[in-house]
């Protein structure tokens, strides 16, 4: 079988990986948006919605009963209303644009994840070779370069609505991205002055970040989250205000704004605009899970490679590729859903700011204090790596 | 009255950075997202009704299986909506209890109408209408939400009566002191 794969064009092994991510984002996404109103009714002493049952699921004993109380069945039964019901378009907005918008968010989002790692398996020598659709040296630049063209989509959404509360939400997102872009990057640029130690190729990619987080000893071993832990609390905060989370999201403030950008948008185009927002959420959490809480290894001071040496005194096929990928991608996918359950947790916890505390926060306070964390970590690396 | 003065502290450090509340927030929301649940799966449970629950009004029966009304009207005089409409009959002098002398011949409440105030419940002279456990109340016609006669004792049922205050009364006239 993997003799078979590695003999097809290099074009089609691409496409197939591809199609392989796609096949996860999706439905993490669809299920995403589930456990958003699950944790919202578990937060709030409500069982949450947990009716919905294909028949034939129903019949198997324990599992049928589980699934339905998990409310899974709820994700088909949204999903499918939002693909027949009438996709709407109203008269009065800008036609091509307000279809291309929708189609536009999804571009964006899926293809951040084409260069973030996601796994890793050990090489014949032992080393860790990371998984990645597209492992790119210039991993971070690109996600923050194609990450922030989701903002466009908004822009357009609201402007081809041709109404005002679409038109104000897509004038605060912009407003509210680019204020954040900012700390974010900062934010990020002690890690990578760290891991770019002198006398190595420089490198922007986060396998290098992961490895780095998986060195011997007390300090080699510690996640950056630990080492860093002003910039791990920067980029988060950042992160919830790039993916327009409570409490930064003024943008889509159903009390003043209706529904922001998309007001007008209803089926299929308005789910389009959800998918493209949680794979946002799922892309950032994963670059946050890689830069600052160790990537793929399991715990901190316990690289991957050591668990995968334990592991092989009681499985004789620990060692084999495949092995090591899935239970790379599990540890991985385990430690990205924690943090998206992290921000649904913060959702019910925090209330929305204001759209001025979110602009001071921005500018008069993570700003000065990301440009101060970059000073102190750019003075300590300086004397650390003499 | 005094007038306390309360000294406005100034913010702390910590407390202007905010962070500590949100943990304390998250702690509190965690929390609730373990804790048992507030809410009833509504139709499967039930919640527990209170006694005296004004519920849908409903004629009852006697121990011994006599309809306790005797249209005399009063819960019709005085229901605020106007939702009784009680037609008065007499019973037949052949019957077991004929010494009642009269029962509903037709007993309709409008449930429409109906605002479950309970003063029909209160005015009976004879315990024969009570407001009881039954919160809901629904149909597709208009018709349907009308209680008729039969209706109503199905939905009332029996409860248990502590005078029998007719039955006592035929005793005392078998012995021959009627009041």
């Amino acid at each position: 079988m993997f003799d078979f794969f590695f003999n097809l064009p290099v074009i089609v092994q691409g496409l197939i990986k591809g199609l392989a991510v796609i096949c996860v984002i999706f439905p993490i996404a669809g299920v995403c948006s589930m456990a958003e109103r699950k944790v919202a009714a578990w937060i709030q002493d409500r069982p949450g919605p947990n009716r919905a049952i294909v028949p034939w699921i129903a019949w198997i004993p324990f599992v049928g009963t589980f699934l339905q109380r998990l409310g899974l069945f709820h994700v088909m039964a949204d999903g499918g209303k939002m693909l027949f019901k009438e996709d709407s378009l109203p008269g009065h907005v800008n036609k091509f644009y307000f279809i291309a918008a929708p189609i536009l968010a999804m571009i964006p989002a899926l293809t951040t994840v084409t260069v973030v790692p996601f796994g890793a398996y050990l090489s014949a020598t032992g080393e860790v070779m990371p998984l990645a659709l597209a492992p790119l040296d210039v991993g971070m630049l690109a996600v923050f370069a194609v990450a922030s063209l989701g903002v466009y989509s908004l822009i357009l959404a609201g402007w081809a609505s041709n109404s005002k509360y679409p038109f104000l939400g897509s004038v605060r997102a912009s407003a509210q991205l680019i204020s954040y872009e900012l700390s974010m990057t900062l934010s990020v640029i002690p890690v990578f002055l760290w891991i770019n130690a002198p006398g190595r190729e420089a490198t922007l990619g986060f396998a290098r970040a992961v490895e780095f987080q998986s060195q011997p000893g007390l300090w080699g071993g510690a996640w950056f989250g630990f080492l860093m832990p002003v910039s791990a609390f920067i980029f988060l905060v950042a992160l919830f205000a790039e993916t327009n989370r409570t409490p930064f999201d003024t943008i889509e403030s159903e009390a003043d704004l209706v529904g922001s950008f998309h007001t007008e948008y209803g089926a299929f185009k308005w789910g389009l605009f959800f998918v493209a927002e949680y794979s946002h959420m799922i892309v950032g959490s994963a670059v946050f899970v890689l830069l600052f809480f160790g990537g793929w290894n399991p715990l901190p001071w316990v690289p991957l490679a050591t668990l995968v040496n334990w592991l092989g005194h009681f499985l004789p096929c620990a060692h084999a590729p495949l092995f090591v990928g899935v239970l790379s991608i599990a540890i991985f996918l385990l430690k990205t859903l924690f943090m998206i359950f992290f921000f649904m947790w913060v959702r019910w916890t925090v209330p929305r700011f204001r759209y001025d505390q979110v602009m001071k926060l921005g500018w008069q306070k993570l700003l000065p204090l990301s440009i101060a964390n970059l000073l102190f970590y750019a003075v300590a690396i300086a004397f650390i790596q003499k | 009255m005094a007038v306390l003065t309360l000294e406005r502290k100034p913010l702390t450090f910590a407390e202007r950075t905010y962070l500590p509340q949100i943990f304390g927030g998250l702690k509190t929301t965690f929390a609730h997202l373990v804790r048992k649940k507030q809410t009833l799966e509504y139709p499967e449970h039930r919640p527990a009704i209170p006694p005296g629950y004004r519920g849908v009004p409903t004629l009852v029966m006697d121990p011994n299986g006599r309809e306790k009304c005797v249209s005399c009207q009063l819960c019709e005089f005085v229901c605020p909506p106007k939702a009784i409409r009680i037609t008065p009959g007499e019973i037949s002098p052949d019957a077991p209890n004929s010494h009642v002398e009269k029962a509903p011949q037709a007993f309709e409440i409008d449930m429409l109408r109906c605002i479950y105030c309970g003063l029909c419940q209160e005015v009976c002279p004879e315990e024969a209408i009570f407001l009881q456990n039954q919160f809901s109340m629904s149909g597709y016609t208009r018709a349907e939400m009308v209680h008729d006669k039969a209706r109503l004792y199905e939905l009332g049922g029996t409860l248990p009566d502590k005078h029998l205050k007719w039955d006592h009364k035929k005793a005392a006239a078998a012995h021959g002191n009627a009041h």
